[in-house]
């Protein structure tokens, strides 16, 4: 790792009210860093609490105390510096594939906006796809209309919740190597929410094993695998492994 | 085969009907009920002496008018109401009290207010296609799926740029089904509202011929093209559901 600190989230807490007025711990002080540039995956249970960290990494949630910086600024709300991907999609149906690119850009004139929208829509592979609306897009598709669209306004880090887990199982695949094909055109500082281990080792510089809640850090897990990864490679097993047991999956 | 029975069967009820209506003047023998060859007559001699065209349009116009003013009051409302629940808990009980009283309770007022020109029926039209298009505005707006105003906060649109190009558009499907349920409303409303204290409309049209000797002939012809009329304004709002803000709710 570069000792260029991105993201440095420290000793945070949050907690739910519940209806009836008690408290629901969902962590209690967690803290972890992220390097410039670096993938790191969140791994864990479902419902324990990792999208609620990622979404008060992307400033949609607040936190209940503890210091979270990005890019050596605190985050209180939401900003283009920081954008969030999830499985639910979020491009604009209403507009075309790129006007949704253009209309997030802001401050440039029209002809840059479209230069921009065009060199990001060639990266995702919908150049020749501008005009069309999302809804004639195939759910793959879609994804990576989101991603252009994350990318065209140039963010510190991506933030993405699950964001293939709608799409079956060979687009999810192909979604994964594209993933890394942006990446090595431009590399991104990236913090990827999965509960598939597979898909954390594939992609991740470094996964976050985590606990029920009240969610901790259980483990960090350094993938030293070159790129690309294949799921047979006995280092890739031997992590799978190690992290299903972790996680209460895999029987001893 | 089928389609071509499909295509035909419209128009094979409507002679049907006219059939039927024809038969029953012609047994009942009827002194001053018209059968439908007496409406073609008496509508040629209207149009002919240009009563009809005079006739429509005023009624056409009042309803443009009517309408266009409700739709300019009520469609921002509704954006406001919708948005913020302070303006909603303020406003809503008004609402919801005045939208049940009939338009047509409405006319000794308007005539106390107004007189006996053109504001009394553009105001009864305003006042009773206002509310299904401030209350179509408000279900639209609530009804705006949750990640397209997270993600125009997370792009950083706020503001007028927010409401008019992310909640408006999410919310159009359901403001135009307003607007045609208004319109109707409208086309309903001028027919009564002329037949009260007015010279002139298909309202009018209708119960001067009545009171002018019975010409039940030009009564039956105001109200085919009463009809015909609030069929073609229908297909005319239809038209906006072809707008890309409209279409990619009813598209998969």
């Amino acid at each position: 790792m570069s000792g260029d600190v991105d993201i440095d989230v420290q000793d945070v807490w949050k907690s739910f009210t519940l209806q009836g007025g008690g408290q629901l711990p969902v962590f209690e002080g967690i803290s972890l860093t992220v390097a410039r540039h670096e993938f790191i995956a969140l791994v864990g249970p479902s419902g324990c609490g990792k999208s609620s960290l990622l979404n008060i990494m992307a400033g949609f949630e607040r936190a209940d105390r503890g210091s979270l910086t990005v890019g050596g600024r605190a985050v209180d709300a939401p900003s283009p510096k920081g954008i969030l991907i999830t499985q639910k999609g979020s491009v604009f149906p209403w507009i075309s594939v790129r006007r949704n690119c253009t209309f997030v850009l802001d401050g440039m004139s029209e002809d840059d906006k479209i230069a921009r929208a065009r060199h990001y829509l060639e990266l995702v592979g919908l150049m020749e796809f501008g005009r069309a609306f999302p809804y004639e897009l195939s759910g793959g598709m879609l994804q990576r209309l989101e991603l252009a669209r994350a990318l065209v306004v140039r963010p510190d880090v991506l933030y993405m919740d699950e964001p293939f887990g709608a799409l079956d199982a060979l687009t999810r695949l192909r979604m994964r190597q594209e993933l890394l094909r942006i990446r090595r055109e431009e590399p991104q500082t990236t913090v990827l929410v999965t509960h598939d281990v597979d898909e954390a080792i594939a992609l991740a510089d470094r996964i976050f094993v985590l606990s029920e809640r009240p969610m901790r850090i259980k483990r960090v897990v350094p993938i030293d695998i070159a790129h690309p990864r294949s799921m047979a490679d006995p280092r890739a097993v031997a992590i799978k492994d190690s992290i299903l047991h972790e996680l209460g999956a895999l029987e001893d | 085969m089928r389609s071509k029975l499909n295509l035909v069967a419209p128009y094979a009820v409507i002679v049907l009907l006219i059939g039927v209506w024809w038969a029953a003047v012609r047994i009942s023998r009827s002194p001053i009920f018209p059968g439908p060859w007496d409406v073609v007559i008496g509508t040629i001699s209207l149009a002919r002496e240009g009563i009809l065209f005079h006739h429509i349009a005023a009624s056409v116009m009042r309803v443009a008018v009517g309408f266009t003013l409700a739709a300019s009051l009520a469609i921002p409302l509704g954006v406001a109401m919708g948005s913020s629940p302070a303006i909603h808990r303020a406003i809503n009980p008004v609402i919801q009290m005045l939208r049940p009283i009939s338009p047509i309770a409405w006319i000794p007022l308007a005539i106390l207010w107004f007189g006996v020109g053109n504001t009394s029926p553009i105001f009864l039209i305003t006042l009773s296609s206002f509310f299904p298009m401030v209350v179509g505005t408000i279900a639209g707006v609530h009804s705006v799926e949750r990640q397209y105003v997270r993600a125009a906060q997370n792009f950083g649109i706020t503001g007028l740029k927010l409401l008019r190009q992310v909640v408006i558009p999410a919310a159009m499907a359901q403001i135009v089904t307003g607007m045609r349920i208004a319109l109707g409303v409208a086309w309903l409303v001028v027919v009564a509202a002329e037949m009260v204290a007015i010279n002139s409309g298909l309202g009018y049209l209708i119960i001067d011929a009545r009171n002018a000797g019975n010409r039940y002939d030009l009564v039956v012809a105001g109200m085919v093209f009463i009809g015909a009329i609030g069929f073609g304004l229908d297909l005319l709002m239809r038209r906006l559901e072809r707008l890309d803000e409209v279409r990619w709710r009813y598209v998969r």
